[in-house]
């Protein structure tokens, strides 16, 4: 059916354009003959074939540009006054005699045109006469093509300043007069354009009366410009001041803008002045202007409307910082706030994400035009807390990518957060947003902090900062375990992360000020929020986001958790900082009074990483507590050390359970033991007696001994706690080969396990490490290892690789190939060296 | 012509925020052909990044690592070259440069018995935060130090560094980048291998 229908309009069009040509060839002959009676017969007729009201509108504009072009040629033959003998003034009588109303009125318009032009008759009455007769016609869309033709060929003959057809003091004031007129007949046909069937649109009434009112409105649509014309033939007439247009023109306007009451018409014409005026008559007619919003439609979308006015009073702020005063002057930033309330105050069906993008234009707008003025943005965002306030959290997709969007705005536009923490609504309206959102909007403001490199310096700031952040920190409120993604959940806690190098201050007491505020945050989030009963059953931590989120997660002991704890690792970070500001500051200032002393800052580094292992996360506790005795070492302070490295041992000895995690403990035990120089001999001694208490004679005793190869390797490193190669250093070369001979012990007794269970021996490789640690110590000058002890060494190891029963291991062989190189080439080298290593045969 | 990008100790996001912008925009893929990282990235989301640079990554174990799957040493054969992989904090005695002293103390003697272990012609390791290239017993032993600067304590101001190799037949040029001051310095080393230096093949 609607195939039919449109079939059957192009059938009509092609019946009239058939016509127009039939009638347009007769009117060329009539032309040619100069014979003015047949070229009015002939054109009256052609013209009739615009009295149709079957086609659409699309259809009939086809149509009406065909008669339009052969219009041109009726014009011309009309000017040259010789071809056909009658003065303009009878002509203008003439034409009225045409039969049909239609053709009459175009071919008058045609004249009529001709008659201005000619001067014979003032501008101002012929064109009066024409807008007045125009009514005849009162089809929609024959009217609006009808003057539509008025307007064209009325354009260039308006009486305007300064143009040939100017007509005394009124001048402007006619023309615009003449084109209001036209313009308030052509909005009503219009409007009323949505109430006419068609056949063609008759046809199609069996698609039911939702669809039929589309195609109309679709339809109607495309005849907007026609109408639209008007408004820019007003903005283009010169004689147009800022008076005409403030007291003549948009009241005019406006008036039939609202009277009309048609939302197609409403939306189209605001949009049309806001683009078609000059951007500073909006400024200084802006009460007007807006005046004229709440009075729309309640379906108008007066939020695209006015974020368009909005976004041009930006570009025209941005233009010069000249019209800036302009804007004080007019309170613009007043008048546009007050008049989006009263329009989200009309509009009472108008959707949340309708009046969060008119607050974000007026964001925008304000950023623009008075970066300055903070309290503008407080305000808006203040105007967006009352909409939001007392309603459901949002979690409608375009709504929240709108308020993300307008909390955005201040950070990019400022570049600091710290500009933004003073926005006191900012917090609040964060607040209104759903959990999804809230994280999203933090992590934009942690990467804004992170891009801009800003430094979060005062307890004050940090306060707020993570107020804003608290989505990101408490988590989870209602989030089952499983709906968590836990690539998600880790990045979000590296952000954080990430974020606590960005609190930093210069003045170590306010640094410490920072760190206490830190520690008292997750003291008392924990107590905010209710948690406390859960957490302390869970992991009696201190801190509020371990316990809320191994509350909710506890199967992310793992991933979730460690992520979390970077936060801790990072608040050491800053202390570590602390600590070397102290330490430079050690030599430069004598005598004042200590401020943050090195040991609070100590005491509030215990306080964190018990709580880390409390989680438990005792592997990076005890890396935390040697990070610590390490910087306690460097501030001298031996009691401090002492008991960071006591803290450390005792997590080794009941909390790292794991083989291989037992290993690297033990390697970063020595470690750190053995560039301990702050302590005295007796602590040192009780250390280093400690370490290879743990670590070596616990084996045969305790249930969770380190793997035999392992074991072996514990021991030989502990060689090292007994020779330090430094000025002062410890060199105790006894006790250096004892830990080497028991390393062969173990490493022999390894062998012969490895023989008893399997029938073949082990690898020789332990005891060519242990050949390597000889000859380090060797030419380290420790008089214990001797050339006839590594010789014996190298021999064994011979004897072993050659040895029928060991499995031939190419690791150990090139291992011990490059040893032996090595001898080589010291022995080669002469003099103390060559010297030394001369003994050892090879 | 093989480049070789040896970076390590980045402690992200612990120590660290993230690389240094200056190093990120130097660093783009396509132009690397091995990744090597002596571990301390800490997290998922470097390695991810690295991986980016280029695919072919290798990695060993550094003690703040989240990943307990990076072996703890590593060796892999570039050209005519054999390279060794290792964090370092196993090592005890390190070597590193005190600032003030300008003369090596610790000892070179730890990475050379690790350099005979892995049988290696270039070795590079970490932990130290302190960037050095030495030629030793008929090799290299690099520390690309840490390419985030983070702190350390062997090494409390560091600067960021990474290192480049540049290897062609039997020469391998090594570059240095170090952000000092907000300016990226480079230097150079030139190594070439001597036929003395065999191995033993595996």
């Amino acid at each position: 059916m609607i195939l039919a229908g449109i079939e059957d309009e192009d059938k009509w069009l092609a019946e009239g354009i058939a016509g127009i040509q039939h009638n347009a060839f007769y009117m060329h002959r009539a032309l040619d003959a100069n014979n003015l009676r047949d070229a009015l017969k002939c054109s009256a007729l052609m013209l009739s074939e615009l009295r149709t009201s079957k086609l659409s509108p699309h259809k009939y504009y086809d149509l009406y540009m065909r008669a339009f072009d052969e219009l041109r040629k009726l014009e011309m033959f009309f000017k040259d006054e010789s071809r056909h003998g009658v003065s303009i003034v009878d002509l203008y009588e003439l034409v009225q005699h045409a039969g049909n109303i239609l053709p009459r009125l175009y071919l008058l318009c045609t004249v009529g045109s001709v008659y201005i032009k000619s001067k014979e008759a003032p501008a101002k009455d012929a064109l009066k006469d024409l807008v007045e007769m125009c009514r005849g016609v009162q089809n929609p869309i024959r009217g609006l093509f009808l003057r539509s033709y008025l307007a064209q060929v009325s354009r260039d003959k308006l009486p305007n300043l300064g143009s040939e057809y100017e007509g005394g003091e009124d001048t402007a004031m006619d023309a615009v007069e003449f084109v209001l007129q036209n313009f308030t007949e052509m909005n009503k046909l219009w409007v009323r354009m949505q109430h006419q069937l068609r056949p063609s649109t008759g046809l199609s009434r069996l698609q039911g009366p939702v669809r039929i009112r589309e195609k109309l409105e679709k339809e109607r649509n495309e005849l907007r410009d026609l109408v639209g014309k008007n408004l820019h033939v007003l903005s283009q007439i010169e004689g147009v001041n800022l008076e005409i247009y403030r007291d003549t023109v948009l009241p005019r306007v406006l008036e039939q803008i609202v009277n009309c009451k048609d939302e197609l018409a409403q939306y189209y014409l605001m949009d049309c002045i806001i683009q078609v005026f000059p951007d500073e008559y909006h400024l200084q007619t802006l009460e007007t202007l807006l005046g004229a919003c709440p009075q729309l439609q309640p379906t108008v979308d007066i939020k695209t409307v006015l974020s368009r006015l909005m976004e041009r009073l930006s570009n025209y702020a941005a233009s010069s910082p000249d019209v800036l005063p302009e804007f004080l002057q007019v309170e613009a930033f007043a008048k546009l706030s007050s008049a989006i309330g009263k329009v989200i105050e009309a509009q009472v069906d108008m959707p949340i994400v309708g009046a969060v993008t008119l607050y974000v234009s007026l964001l925008t707008f304000t950023l623009h035009v008075h970066p300055e003025r903070l309290d503008y943005v407080d305000q808006v965002l203040g105007a967006c807390v009352k909409l939001l306030f007392g309603k459901p959290k949002l979690n409608e997709g375009r709504a929240t990518k709108q308020i993300v969007a307008l909390l955005s705005a201040p950070l990019e536009k400022y570049n600091d957060i710290v500009t933004a923490l003073t926005l006191s609504n900012y917090p609040r309206v964060m607040d209104c947003l759903d959990d999804e959102t809230n994280k999203v909007m933090a992590m934009v403001i942690i990467q804004s902090i992170m891009k801009n490199n800003t430094c979060i310096s005062t307890a004050d700031q940090i306060e707020v900062l993570f107020e804003l952040l608290k989505g990101l920190i408490k988590g989870l409120d209602g989030t089952a375990a499983d709906e968590l993604d836990e690539e998600d959940f880790s990045e979000e806690q590296n952000s954080v992360a990430r974020l606590i190098h960005m609190l930093y201050n210069d003045d170590s007491e306010e640094m410490l000020k920072v760190s206490y505020w830190f520690r008292d945050y997750l003291h008392c989030e924990e107590a905010y929020n209710g948690w406390r009963a859960n957490a302390i059953t869970f992991y009696s931590s201190s801190s509020h986001i371990l316990c809320t989120q191994g509350t909710f997660l506890p199967f992310a002991d793992a991933v979730g958790l460690i992520s979390s704890l970077s936060m801790y690792a990072c608040l050491e970070q800053a202390c570590q900082i602390l600590v070397r500001k102290l330490q430079a500051q050690d030599g430069n200032v004598v005598g004042e009074e200590e401020p943050a002393t090195p040991k609070k800052i100590f005491q509030l580094l215990n306080e964190t990483i018990e709580a880390l292992s409390s989680v438990p996360s005792p592997e990076l506790a005890l890396r935390l507590y040697l990070q610590c005795a390490q910087a306690a070492n460097d501030c001298d302070l031996e009691p401090v050390a002492y008991e960071f490295f006591t803290q450390a041992f005792i997590l080794y000895e009941e909390e790292v359970v794991d083989s291989k995690a037992q290993v690297t403990a033990m390697h970063l035990i020595i470690g750190a033991l053995q560039r301990m120089n702050v302590l005295g001999v007796e602590n040192r001694d009780t250390l280093t007696h400690k370490a290879t208490g743990v670590i070596v004679l616990a084996y045969p005793y305790s249930a969770k001994l380190l793997k035999r190869p392992d074991q072996c390797r514990a021991v030989y490193a502990c060689s090292h706690l007994f020779w330090v190669d430094e000025k002062d250093g410890i060199k105790d070369g006894e006790r250096v080969l004892l830990c080497l001979k028991r390393a062969l012990r173990i490493a022999n007794a390894a062998q012969q396990m490895a023989n008893a269970v399997s029938g073949t021996s082990g690898p020789v490789t332990l005891f060519v490490e242990i050949l390597n640690k000889y000859l380090y110590f060797f030419e380290k000058g420790n008089p214990q290892v001797t050339s006839a002890a590594i010789q014996g060494l190298v021999e064994l190891i011979t004897n072993e690789m050659q040895s029928d029963s060991t499995t031939p291991d190419p690791a150990s062989e090139a291992f011990f190939a490059s040893t032996i190189r090595y001898i080589q080439f010291q022995k080669q080298k002469g003099g103390g060296v060559g010297e030394k290593f001369g003994p050892i045969k090879v | 012509m093989v480049l070789v990008l040896a970076l390590g100790d980045l402690h992200i996001p612990h120590r660290a925020p993230d690389l240094p912008a200056k190093f990120k925009s130097m660093l783009v893929p396509g132009k690397i052909q091995h990744v090597i990282c002596t571990g301390n990235l800490s997290i998922k989301e470097v390695h991810d990044y690295l991986k980016t640079l280029c695919p072919d990554l290798h990695i060993t174990r550094g003690e703040y690592d989240e990943d307990t799957r990076y072996p703890e040493t590593k060796t892999l054969t570039i050209g005519q070259f054999k390279l060794g992989l290792c964090h370092g904090h196993q090592l005890l005695v390190l070597f590193w440069f005190d600032a003030i002293k300008v003369v090596p103390w610790g000892d070179l003697d730890s990475l050379a018995i690790l350099q005979r272990q892995l049988d290696v012609d270039i070795l590079v390791t970490g932990h130290t935060h302190q960037f050095t290239a030495y030629k030793h017993e008929g090799g290299v032993v690099i520390n690309p130090g840490s390419a985030t600067g983070a702190y350390s304590n062997i090494t409390y101001d560091a600067n960021p560094s990474f290192v480049l190799m540049d290897i062609d037949g039997l020469r391998v040029v090594v570059y240095v980048y170090e952000l000092i001051d907000g300016e990226v310095k480079v230097d150079k080393i030139d190594f070439k291998k001597t036929t003395a230096t065999t191995h033993s093949a595996h």
